[in-house]
């Protein structure tokens, strides 16, 4: 009867041990429980939503889209098919073909991946018909970015297909979907998109599809991209590209009350329709290798130019805030002003007062070199140490947004450069420095860089009398106004707004007073207050600058204008900074001779010139 | 000639009957999930696998009624002839067989194909019995050995050489019967000796488990010689030849391993210690079984749930891992559930056959507990990943007609047998 025992006990003991492997298999390790996602019996679809449009601030449909199809290929799945027929149907070479398929096996053989993207509608017609004799591969329908007014390509960006870079730290996007790159499309893509659908299918070991998995209680349905509109004003913004033809250089105008972008403009440009479908990348590479030109560089974000003689109205307010002077102080200018004693130490001026006392409002509107060098000489003796006065001027400028990133919400920015003690203490470690080694500061020649919309920026806040609004291009996201704390809380600068009358007084009379440099840009009807501006640039010819706000009460745009190389403010930047105040304000302009002079004008001679001279530079070196 | 002939049904057992309908039953539920697509109609639909398992239940049950009707003396009176019949019909493959799979396991009969060696199980389990039954038979006893082991031989070897060596493991089990019936347990002991040996050095290599081995060995010896039982100076060549064996052992099982054994065999091994994880190629049914199984959680996913059941991931999945449906589908408590109630089963045979009086009844009835013990634990174990793929079905779950009639007749010869037990004869 032993022998029956150990029969039994034998019997149980196999009982118990397959029971103990089953528990360990089926609840407690987890690699036997895949996700449905990587589930090898599901088939993963996703269904594209379109994306949203983009509007303007008035409305206009900036962004709208096209059809587009793309061929996708399960590389597990394909038979063998008529190769050069597939190639032929496709406009491709047998040897893209081999190119793309390993690219997608290597990607994954059994995620569907983009194996041709974009097809023209024609094409797609034309290859639906055959699709079935290629087994493996199938037409995704998504769809394209299209551009109607032509307008703005560096403030919308583009889209494109994700990196892998990307794909690896973003779970949402596989490979061939697209992304915005840049601009608005960047910024905002996570409204633009919406949510692709994904619907999980059901497939037996031959990859056959057999129906939906779980009869459909995962999958979900797609969600259309949401709409935006931005504080762009695409007239203008059209307007100052055209009035910007020929020339190079960036134009930012934001409404003073708010700290909206009206127009964002870097030239020159290019089509935004170039970089969609599939001649994109061809283009790309186009427009990324003209280096002379650089339309891919936006410069109203990007470019750092010396702001010129608009920083004087930061000085002159520092001045008064500090009261080193008052409006009534006097200066005297004898063809310009000498700050050493070796005959260089000499800044040259044409204001033509020729020893005439000037105060404040003439300094401004004749924008006398001697008169900001006497003050900016004083704000900084102010104090015991050069130092602690550099100091103290540095953070005034600094509180203008200037050397520092404005915490937009534009996809790309560089900081400038406003020069601090630090910065002089480590360019003279063992020299004494002082107001005359930096007074080109008074000037704003010298160390500092600010950028088009860093000036537009602090001209709105002279508009605003000491404050601004963040600047910021979205206005609306699915038609719901969007209240973001740092575009809506006001920043204030640390001059008080009690100093500001005077500055907007001699802005004002820049263009209004016989003698203001900008008084060929007086425009009937709008008064305007601006600054001109003349940035030395070491390439080649001056750069031309002006900044300009109106009306002078209660105003409507603040702008900033940078002409690259246009000679003086009034030549080029007054113009067209006055034209679109114009054109802003009164929807058309009463100087058509001003207008063709702008549009007709070119500096294509003076950029061809520079970069010969940059070139027989580097020969001779 | 005798009362009961009036009444077939009179002295079965009925429990285990029960078994039979309970485990038939679960078993074709499963070949229904696993075989049921969305375009298949009705039940009986003979196109579908599920629907030839019906039609193969029904022709069992008039196998089980003829069965049933049969004196249980015809068994035993006739199972010399059922043993050579079935070697002939097994020699016979060699020429007149299909193969299927590589092995030449099938008399293809037009309208259906027949495996033999499904057949051939119960004929040597009445063989075994009916030799056994002489009143002189000594398990002890040399010749007698070596007799019932020709019995067993010569169907394994036949089988082996189709070959399916899964099938012919079969035939070795019944030498556990054999101990039952007095085989010294020595063959046994040096039995599972030889398998530990064997995986120890697979998974060791030749050097370490030899050196791992003599070790313990040595100490067993240093023990033996501390008790005073043990006397080195008269055993001394016990010992030499103790180690000289093992040692052979050892080479020989690493030389047929390496050398003597194709690719296939050894991939088969190293899968199950863990050695390799090929999950694409040879270990991708163990693989994608073990997945399903445990995808199946600790309820399961309910019955025509199992996507991967649905989407036919795992091979073979009506046949030979049709467990791999029920871990699935019905989870850590389904799968335990078969497991318990096939325990049951095996041991309610045990428990018929220690009540027999003759030992003609009690020999095949441990016969078939041994058979259907050995199917049942080879086949979980090889769908759970405990043991080498082994392609032998699962009793009464399995899809196919020639298994399922086979284990049918295995089980109510038994129960003839049993509901006999009283008369003397």
């Amino acid at each position: 009867m032993e022998k029956k025992h150990l029969a039994y006990f034998s019997i149980l003991l196999v009982g118990l041990l397959l029971i103990i492997r089953l528990f360990y298999i089926q609840i407690i390790d987890t690699k036997y429980k895949p996700s449905p996602l990587n589930n090898s019996a599901i088939a993963v679809k996703y269904d594209y939503p379109e994306r949203g449009f983009i509007y303007d601030r008035n409305g206009v449909l900036i962004v709208a889209n096209q059809p587009s199809y793309d061929i996708m290929i399960v590389p597990r799945d394909v038979k063998p098919l008529d190769t050069l027929e597939f190639c032929r149907l496709l406009k491709i070479s047998k040897k893209d073909f081999l190119k793309k398929y390993k690219k997608s096996r290597i990607y994954s053989p059994r995620i569907p991946s983009v194996f041709l993207a974009q097809l023209s509608k024609n094409d797609y017609a034309y290859l639906q018909e055959k699709m079935y004799k290629y087994k493996g591969f199938f037409i995704q329908k998504r769809t394209l970015r299209q551009y109607p007014l032509k307008s703005a390509a560096n403030v919308l960006g583009y889209i494109g297909e994700v990196n892998n870079a990307l794909l690896s730290k973003n779970s949402y996007y596989q490979q061939g979907e697209l992304i915005g790159i840049n601009g608005v499309e960047k910024q905002y893509e996570e409204a633009l998109r919406g949510v692709k659908g994904v619907k999980f299918i059901q497939r037996n070991r031959f990859n056959k599809e057999i129906g939906p998995y779980k009869g459909g209680v995962y999958d979900t349905l797609a969600t259309v991209g949401k709409d935006v509109t931005i504080t762009l004003d695409i007239k203008l913004q059209k307007y100052a590209e055209d009035l910007m033809a020929n020339k190079r250089g960036g134009i930012v105008a934001i409404e003073p009350s708010t700290g909206e972008i009206l127009s964002l403009v870097s030239s020159p440009t290019y089509d935004p329709n170039l970089l969609v479908g599939r001649e994109r990348s061809k283009n790309y590479t186009r427009l990324f290798l003209d280096k002379d030109n650089n339309p891919l560089y936006d410069r109203s974000l990007l470019a750092q130019y010396p702001p010129g003689s608009p920083f004087k109205i930061i000085n002159a307010l520092i001045a008064l805030q500090e009261q080193v002077i008052t409006t009534e102080t006097p200066f005297y200018c004898h063809g310009g002003f000498r700050y050493g004693r070796s005959s260089k130490a000499f800044m040259k001026c044409h204001c033509g007062t020729h020893g005439a006392p000037v105060k404040l409002d003439k300094g401004i509107y004749k924008s006398c070199n001697s008169y900001f060098a006497n003050t900016y000489k004083k704000i900084i003796e102010k104090y015991p140490t050069s130092s602690e006065g550099m100091k103290v001027w540095s953070d005034h400028v600094k509180s203008f947004g200037l050397g520092n990133f404005l915490n937009n919400d534009l996809s790309t920015g560089v900081k400038g450069i406003v020069p601090d003690e630090n910065l002089y203490n480590r360019f003279y470690p063992n020299f004494k420095w002082g107001a005359s080694t930096t007074i080109s500061n008074a000037i704003g020649q010298g160390e500092i860089l600010t950028t088009p919309i860093q000036l537009a920026n602090m001209t709105a806040i002279v508009a605003n009398k000491g404050l601004y609004y963040t600047p910021h291009i979205i206005k609306k996201i699915d038609n719901k106004p969007i209240k973001i704390d740092k575009f809506t809380t006001p920043k204030r600068t640390t001059i008080d707004s009690k100093y500001f009358p005077p500055i907007i007084e001699g802005m004002f009379h820049v263009i209004e007073n016989p003698g203001g440099t900008a008084r060929w840009s007086r425009v009937e009807g709008i008064e305007i207050c601006g600054k001109t501006g003349t940035a030395e640039n070491s390439h080649g010819q001056d750069h031309s600058i002006f900044v300009a706000f109106a009306p002078k009460d209660n105003p409507k745009i603040a702008i900033a204008v940078f002409v690259e190389n246009g000679y003086w403010g009034s030549r080029w930047a007054g113009p067209i900074a006055t034209l679109m105040i114009e054109k802003y304000l009164n929807g058309q302009t009463n100087r058509p001779r001003e207008e063709k002079r702008m549009y007709e004008g070119s500096l294509q001679d003076e950029y061809d010139k520079q970069l010969l001279k940059i070139a027989l530079e580097k020969e001779t070196k | 000639m005798r009362k009961r002939q009036n009444n077939i049904f009179a002295g079965i057992d009925w429990i285990l009957v029960l078994f039979f309908i309970v485990l038939i039953f679960l078993g074709w539920i499963n070949i229904y999930a696993a075989s049921v697509t969305n375009t298949s109609g009705e039940i009986l639909d003979f196109s579908t696998r599920y629907g030839k398992q019906i039609q193969w239940i029904g022709l069992s049950l008039v196998l089980i009624i003829i069965i049933i009707s049969i004196d249980a003396k015809f068994y035993e009176r006739f199972s010399g002839v059922f043993y050579i019949a079935s070697m002939l019909s097994l020699a016979g493959l060699f020429v007149f067989g299909t193969s299927v799979n590589g092995a030449t396991s099938w008399y293809n009969l037009g309208f259906s194909s027949i495996q033999p060696s499904e057949f051939s199980k119960v004929a040597t389990a009445l063989a075994l019995a009916n030799f056994l039954n002489e009143p002189n038979r000594d398990l002890s006893n040399f010749k007698t050995q070596l007799s019932t082991f020709l019995i067993l031989l010569i169907p394994a070897v036949l089988i082996t050489l189709q070959p399916d060596a899964g099938s012919a493991l079969i035939y070795f089990s019944l030498i556990f019967v054999l101990y039952r019936e007095g085989l010294p347990a020595y063959y046994l002991i040096i039995g599972f000796l030889a398998i530990f040996l064997f995986l120890i050095t697979l998974t060791l290599g030749f050097k370490s488990s030899i050196i791992i081995i003599f070790s313990l060995i040595t100490l067993l010896i240093v023990y033996l010689l501390n008790t005073k039982k043990f006397h080195l100076n008269r055993e001394w060549p016990k010992v030499l030849i103790l180690y000289a064996v093992i040692g052979f052992f050892l080479f020989s099982v690493d030389y047929v391993f390496n050398n003597i054994f194709e690719q296939r065999h050894r991939d088969r091994f190293s899968i199950v210690l863990g050695e390799n994880s090929d999950t694409k190629g040879i270990g991708y049914n163990t693989n994608q079984s073990m997945i399903t199984i445990g995808s199946g959680g600790l309820t399961g996913k309910g019955f025509l749930e199992g996507d991967r059941t649905q989407g036919s991931f795992v091979p073979e999945q009506d046949t030979d891992y049709i467990f791999s449906t029920v871990g699935e589908e019905w989870g850590f408590i389904g799968s335990s559930a078969v497991i318990i109630i096939f325990i049951a089963f095996i041991l309610r045979i045990i428990r018929v056959a220690e009540r027999q009086k003759s030992k003609f009844s009690r020999v095949f009835g441990y016969s078939i507990a041994t058979i259907f013990f050995f199917h049942f634990m080879i086949n979980i174990g090889m769908v759970i990943g405990l043991l080498p793929t082994i392609g032998i079905p699962l009793p009464f779950f399995s899809y196919g007609g020639s298994s399922l009639w086979g284990f049918t007749i295995l089980l109510f010869i038994f129960i003839r047998l049993d509901a006999d037990r009283t008369y003397e004869w």
